[in-house]
């Protein structure tokens, strides 16, 4: 949280990188945003949550990759050469998301961010910090503290 | 993760103090070795001044105490007072391996002990003794007030009892420099001591100082004079202004002493007065302590009156000692030109952060697989290359491998340090045994990395405690068996195919394989009818619970002996082997990885990923037969490996990578040896190739994951799981017992 919180309450023009996941689209802050790169097929981690595709190599670190779908409680990934990793760096955690595409770069108002309302999957609730409705859009903004959820990797 | 400067500055000092109880050590063996010239004695004396110094600013009391007797005692060989004996030196020796445990004890914040501190002061002290008689005898016999000066700076490296004995106070007069105020010191706060010691009355001298409205602020004028009670010793008064005694003129004398109060004297005119005669050659009684002086007023800003003999203003140097004659003012020039040549040979190292090399080391090992996915990608192409493409990759991989090979040497030390230790444990094994032994090192300019430098001092030392303690005979015994009465413990490090092997031999007895047989039967490690070759019972000797001593002596022999080395060292990635001749002694022979960063993996293949297994884990790879596989319980597999039943990991199930493979046949067994010795049979799908892997964490970004202790990446850029044995077997336990829950 605290990541993005000075932004909610000052900053109204936060730059965002907007991405696609099926027919939503989502977007994440672009301070934690390390890098963008093709999606790579990952090694298998053993005993790892499901949601977590695998490791792999950026140039000599060793990151896990999650697959953003399954994350927010949507149905498996089966990624291919089209598909996206966005590598994040929240705290020291390196990690990275796969989705189908990155679309933009956006300029958003966090002023106007609504808190998601209650929904059925309290997954998909926990990862998003809440929304701003666009043009006649709606954007998603992640959560990206709880993405990759400390129990993870205590638990692993 | 303190902030706070002073932790900031003890880590420095502590840096320092390895740096120069190595520097130190160095200087005693040339000494030892009969290469003692001015320089060494001089580096040696130099170190143990630093020390103290630094362990005076932070108040470690034993540590000063014991580096300034010994300083005291150096400075007597340095000015020739004082013959170097092999008995001397070997108490300098102790003496420096006292200092390095009190460091280490600073270091960690433990106290240690005073006792033994005391012991080797009093040692220390006879050898200071007959020599500071003169030395106290020549200010008495001096009635020349500013030889006096000079001499009590003498008097505090005396023992008290030197003395001479007078009735009546001390007068204590303290001139302070500028240079104490930009220290940070303040003299109120010194007199506020002797106050508190008992102070009778406190002076302050103002004459000196020019009308108010004149008054350079930064130069001090006060002198303070005070007067102490006559009970109070010396060595007290002086411990007050220990660590300003280089930015101030300080007299402590009796009160009842025929030199008048130096207060009424013109101090300024005073030092320079001490200065001329201190270079004067006839003043021949501890000439160190002169060219300490000498330095004094090139730094006193006060120091108005020009002196011939003074060194330029412009040359601050701290009063480092350069040579050990008296010296005549021409010589001065020289004797600064040597200071600087000293000073521009330590400017070629730097100390760098080992996270930052550990960075750069990171990225070259990126850099060499990015080359090669380079060169790949360019032979998959089926377009011709032209000759200066190809040249050009050519010149590619050689660079890359050639900065690979230098940031390698970056992180690689010479194994010299931890050699030197090791002489000091054969001399405190040899003393506490009774037994003669001589060290004998080769190969000490081999160089390993860092890393595995400073954890293999542990097994080494446990293995140089057994050589001495078990290996080598008693002296009687030894000539009874036609050897010299000094037994040798030879250690040895020679680069070998990529890896660094070190032998600890020595010439004793060698192992009693009888009696080795014996104890192993008793102790039920092995079975009594059990077919041993010689190197198999030697190689009892690592067996977890296995010791030979009769006695539990407090140095080895406490029956967590050589598994512990041999575990250390696998942890390494190392091997450690025992060769043993009966009469004629043993050797241990440890072959060691050059870096930590790489290891000898054999990659293996689990379903349809590749996995390394470290080389130095399995002992054999076995292709299991129907005969050989017995299924235990449901969940449960044996294999018969020559006549022992070791249990089957089935290490694709355990990782939850595929079910569990029906048929054992289908697949490879590794064996492997756990740390507490049972052996586990991996079962994998197959085996790929056998090659250097660097390894990478995975807790970093990720988190611990079991069975699997870090991960390494390919050469297609792709990421390979390392397997941990001891995890994987945990794992497995864990799911017979859920299965049978």
């Amino acid at each position: 949280m605290t990541e993005l919180e000075p932004n909610i309450s000052s900053a109204n023009n936060v730059k965002c990188i907007s991405f696609d996941l099926g027919e939503h689209e989502f977007c994440v802050d672009i301070m934690v945003v390390k890098e963008i790169r093709g999606w790579s097929k990952p090694t298998p981690l053993p005993h790892s949550p499901a949601f977590v595709c695998g490791a792999i190599n950026l140039r000599g670190t060793v990151l896990p990759i999650i697959d953003f779908a399954m994350r927010m409680g949507m149905p498996q990934t089966e990624p291919d050469a089209s598909y996206v990793t966005i590598i994040l760096e929240v705290g020291n955690k390196v990690f990275g998301i796969v989705v189908d595409a990155v679309s933009d770069i956006v300029t958003l108002d966090f002023d106007t961010l609504q808190r998601p309302p209650e929904l059925e999957s309290s997954v998909e609730e926990s990862c998003l910090l809440g929304i701003i409705a666009r043009d006649d859009s709606m954007m998603r903004v992640i959560n990206t503290d709880v993405l990759f959820p400390r129990q993870v990797a205590e638990a692993a | 993760m303190s902030s706070d400067p002073l932790d900031e500055i003890r880590i420095v000092f502590f840096q320092e103090c390895s740096e120069l109880l190595e520097e130190l050590e160095d200087g005693l063996y040339a000494m030892r070795d009969g290469e003692e010239t001015d320089d060494t004695v001089n580096a040696v004396f130099r170190a143990v001044h630093s020390i103290k110094g630094g362990a005076g600013a932070f108040g470690l009391d034993l540590l000063v105490s014991v580096s300034h007797q010994f300083e005291t005692v150096l400075d007597k060989v340095r000015s020739d007072q004082l013959e170097t004996t092999p008995e001397l030196i070997d108490l300098f020796m102790r003496c420096a391996d006292k200092l390095q445990d009190l460091v280490q004890s600073a270091k960690n914040g433990q106290d240690s002990d005073a006792s033994v501190c005391d012991a080797l002061v009093a040692e220390l002290l006879r050898y200071d003794a007959p020599a500071a008689a003169p030395v106290a005898a020549a200010p008495a016999a001096s009635g020349d007030e500013v030889a006096f000066q000079v001499a009590p700076l003498d008097f505090s490296f005396d023992d008290e009892d030197d003395t001479p004995a007078a009735s009546g106070g001390w007068t204590v007069t303290f001139t302070p420099h500028a240079e104490l105020y930009q220290r940070g010191n303040d003299c109120c706060h010194l007199v506020g001591i002797l106050k508190d010691m008992g102070a009778v009355s406190v002076r302050v001298e103002t004459d000196n100082s020019p009308a108010w409205d004149s008054l350079p602020v930064e130069t001090p004028f006060m002198v303070w004079t005070v007067e102490m009670p006559g009970d109070t010793s010396e060595d007290d008064i002086r411990e007050v202004f220990e660590f300003v005694e280089d930015d101030c003129d300080l007299k402590v004398e009796r009160a009842a002493s025929d030199t008048p109060a130096a207060p009424q004297a013109d101090e300024f005119g005073f030092t320079p007065t001490q200065l001329d005669l201190s270079d004067d050659p006839e003043d021949d009684f501890v000439p160190q302590k002169l060219d300490l002086d000498l330095d004094l007023p090139a730094d006193e800003p006060t120091a108005a009156t020009p002196v011939e003999a003074s060194p330029p203003a412009a040359e601050p140097t701290p009063p480092v000692q350069v040579d050990d004659k008296p010296k005549a003012p021409a010589a001065k020039p020289a004797a600064a030109e040597k200071k600087t040549e000293a000073k521009s040979e330590a400017a070629s190292t730097i100390r760098v952060d080992l996270n930052r090399v550990d960075r750069l080391i990171n990225l070259i090992g990126e850099l060499v697989i990015n080359q090669s996915m380079l060169a790949q990608g360019f032979q998959s192409l089926d377009a011709p290359v032209s000759q200066q493409l190809s040249d050009g990759l050519g010149d590619l991989r050689q660079l890359t491998r050639d900065i690979q090979d230098s940031v390698m040497a970056i992180r690689a030390q010479p194994i010299k340090p931890l050699f030197r230790r090791m002489s000091r444990i054969v001399r405190e094994t040899g003393e506490s045994t009774g037994k003669q032994v001589q060290l004998v090192t080769e190969g000490e300019a081999t160089e390993i990395d860092k890393t595995i430098i400073e954890r293999l001092s542990a097994p080494l030392t446990h293995m140089i405690r057994n050589a001495v303690d078990q290996g080598l005979e008693l002296p009687e015994t030894r000539l009874d068996s036609g050897k010299t009465e000094v037994g040798t413990v030879r250690l040895t490090a020679v680069h070998r195919s990529g890896r660094v092997v070190i032998e600890v031999a020595d010439d004793g007895a060698g192992v009693n394989r009888k009696k080795v047989r014996e104890i192993a039967v008793e102790k039920g490690l092995v079975d009594i009818d059990a077919e041993l070759s010689d190197s198999e019972i030697d190689n009892l000797l690592f067996m977890p619970g296995f010791s030979t001593a009769k006695a539990v002596s407090n140095l080895s022999g406490r029956g967590v002996g050589m598994d512990v080395v041999k575990r250390s060292i696998q942890a390494l990635g190392g091997r450690v082997s025992l060769e043993s001749e009966p009469g004629k002694g043993s050797v241990f022979t440890i072959s060691l990885p050059l870096t930590l960063a790489v290891m000898d993996g054999m990659i293996v293949r689990i379903d349809d990923q590749l996995m390394v297994v470290s080389l130095s884990e399995i002992i054999e790879t076995i292709r299991p037969t129907a005969a050989a596989v017995h299924q235990l319980t449901p969940t449960q597999r044996v294999i018969l490996v020559r006549g022992e039943y070791v249990p089957i990991i089935d290490v694709g199930f355990e990782l939850g990578f595929r079910p569990r493979l029906e048929d054992a046949n289908n697949g490879v067994i590794l064996l492997s040896e756990t740390e507490a010795g049972d052996r586990s049979a991996l079962l994998l799908d197959g085996i790929i190739d056998q090659r250097q892997v660097v390894i990478k964490g995975l807790e970093e970004n990720y988190g611990e994951v079991p069975g699997v202790a870090a991960v390494t990446i390919l050469g297609d850029g792709n990421i390979a799981l390392i397997l941990d044995v001891d995890g994987l077997l945990r794992l497995s336990e864990d799911t017979r017992l859920s299965d049978a829950a």
